[in-house]
């Protein structure tokens, strides 16, 4: 089937559409734009990390990595050298393309429990790195000085022109998820999900395809942590590679149903809406963490297939749509 | 080395540890026949096809295919020189759909195709093997008969030269029994070559040119069918049963 006329597609892309375009139409649209943009942060990362995991059958705690790396790589361009954003972007791209092939090599030959072993200890090993990098302020990071936003018309025009370019990347990753997913390429990836061994046997040259998902689902985490820390005006290793982040990412994939595309999309804009909620609660402010953890503990005994794959079992006509 | 001779095996030894499970097997396949490999359980049949497909590559010999040295080749190289082969353990990509398995067949193999010319092969294949009605059911749904179609039928949607089948009819009833062996005549009609390995006596023997025998890892004789059922090594490694020779031939081993 062409793209543009399979009607899941349509509806995943509109869904994100109608997320990123409600600031637009809010009565507080500042706070409506927050509130968003946490909320398509979540779906562009969910979405590149399934990727990995969906779609290839690789469980990675170090997603985030690539968020950091790329965020501080761009962020450094964007303080020191004054660079545009689009051009802090690519460049944050490039260095999560770049450190994903670089590290696809050296651990995507280990399986399983291992890999997603490997990928916790090079989260902790990157956020060691740069807090004793100098260049990019050690322990304290970076701060954007105000003057940087005037070249935008000041700060709050900046916030909407960073609000915009992440609507459009989310789109994008959707589509890059889609494409995926229905490709060539992507058959190879769920036949190494299923079974690597049968898929090599069958011609699946699987540490090429391995490496290449891992370098694409990076690339998007890349570009978002640009975009993040640039909205937020500083960087510091404790944001930037925040393991816990990792895993809310995992929960909001397997929450939507991973393998999907609109699953991630779902997950992510569940458990955020989830999350906004208990934040306000002081209680659970405390113990977010145990929640993500009791919901995936949840997850995994009652709909491992998630929520979007719930509804596929449970309703076959809907499949058209929910894909 | 002749042009007709599509797999020549060359000394091929393996060890696991301590055991050694082959030593020094020799033996050309040639194009356009059907060669069976039989030996009771544990002799070393499937660590042959491993040897051969490069999951265990052998710690001595040489495997030659369509004239290439293909030792120690990853099994993803072997297959797309034109090389397919079923597990004796079937191994369905289980969240797949039956169609898609045999699509990744089609893709990925020597011929390489774009998916909608794969699509095309694979539902041509899944009317040749049986298993065209389940199409868009998960692999993992089907019943073991159904899967052991499935391997055979995700082998040859690559379109190999050579095709090496591991007991594709073990646990299979009579009537399976013989619908598969009409398709693996099919298959060879067709010009694939075949190295089969097979329990079912009396099957292995009516379609095979050529037969191997192999016991503790060693090749102890090789021949016609007739010659195998008769000579006396073969019957003394199976049980030493001498009524054994006829029993193949009636179909009653
Ligand atoms: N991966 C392995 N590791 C250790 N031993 C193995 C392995 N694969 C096979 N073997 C051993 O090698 C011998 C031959 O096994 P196999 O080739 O499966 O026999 P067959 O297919 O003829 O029944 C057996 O003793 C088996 O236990
Ligand atoms: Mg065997």
């Amino acid at each position: 089937m062409k793209p543009w006329r399979d009607p899941g597609l349509w509806l995943s892309l509109l869904v994100t559409a109608a997320i990123g375009l409600w600031p637009a139409v809010a009565a507080n649209k500042p706070y409506a734009r927050e509130m968003m943009f946490t909320v398509l942060m979540s779906v562009g990362l969910a979405s590149s990390l399934n990727i990995m995991q969906g779609y290839t059958g690789y469980v990675n705690f170090g997603h985030i990595i690539f968020f950091g790396l790329g965020g501080y790589v761009g962020f450094y361009l964007l303080s020191v050298y004054h660079a545009p954003l689009y051009v802090a972007a690519l460049a944050g791209a490039l260095t999560a393309a770049l450190v994903a092939f670089l590290l696809g090599k050296a651990i995507l030959r280990l399986r399983g429990a291992y890999f997603a072993l490997a990928t916790i200890g090079i989260n902790e090993a990157a956020r060691s790195f740069v807090k004793n990098f100098d260049p990019f302020g050690g322990p304290t990071g970076m701060t954007l000085k105000f003057h940087v936003y005037q070249a935008y018309g000041g700060a709050n025009q900046a916030l909407w022109i960073t609000y915009i370019a992440l609507v459009v990347l989310t789109l994008l990753i959707i589509l890059v998820s889609y494409l995926v997913k229905t490709s060539k390429f992507g058959l190879g990836l769920m036949a190494i999900r299923e079974n690597e061994d049968a898929a090599e046997v069958m011609g699946i040259v699987a540490p090429d395809a391995k490496t290449w998902a891992y370098v694409l689902s990076a690339v998007f985490p890349g570009i978002i942590g640009v975009l993040f820390f640039f909205k937020n005006g500083n960087i510091e290793p404790g944001d930037a590679f925040r393991l816990q982040q990792s895993i809310e990412v995992i929960v909001m994939v397997m929450l939507g149903g991973q393998g999907l595309v609109f699953g991630p999309l779902v997950g992510a804009a569940v458990y955020q809406r989830l999350r906004g909620y208990l934040l306000v609660s002081p209680l659970f402010k405390n113990i977010q963490l145990a929640v993500a953890g009791l919901l995936l503990l949840i997850i995994i005994l009652f709909v491992p297939a998630g929520l979007i794959g719930w509804l596929r079992g449970r309703f076959p006509r809907l499949r058209r749509w929910l894909v | 080395m002749s042009a007709d001779i599509i797999l020549r095996v060359e000394n091929v030894s393996k060890r696991f540890g301590g055991l050694q499970a082959l030593s020094d097997v020799t033996f050309d396949l040639p194009r356009g026949q059907i060669l069976g490999l039989i030996g009771p359980n544990g002799a070393g049949k499937t660590t042959l096809f491993n040897a051969i497909n490069g999951i265990y590559p052998p710690e001595e010999g040489r495997v030659l295919f369509n004239g290439q040295d293909i030792t120690g080749w990853k099994p993803y190289r072997v297959a797309k020189a034109g090389l397919a082969r079923t597990h004796q353990i079937v191994q369905p990509l289980n969240d797949l759909t039956v169609l898609e398995n045999v699509m990744a067949g089609a893709c990925f193999g020597h011929e390489n195709h774009p998916l909608g010319r794969a699509r095309e092969i694979a539902d041509e294949v899944l009317e040749f093997v049986g298993l065209a009605e389940r199409r868009d059911l998960l692999a993992g749904s089907l019943n073991v008969a159904q899967k052991k179609r499935l391997e055979l039928a995700r082998a040859l949607a690559s379109h190999p030269y050579l095709l090496l089948l591991d007991e594709v009819l073990a646990g299979l009833n009579p009537a399976e029994i013989a619908e598969m062996v009409q398709v693996v005549l099919k298959i060879r009609d067709q010009g694939v070559t075949i190295l089969i390995i097979e329990h079912v006596m009396h099957a292995l023997m009516n379609v095979s040119d050529r037969v191997i025998v192999l016991d503790y890892g060693k090749q102890i004789a090789e021949g016609t069918p007739e010659e195998i059922a008769n000579n006396p090594r073969v019957i003394e490694a199976y049980l030493g049963d001498p009524k054994l020779a006829e029993k193949m031939l009636r179909g009653e081993v």
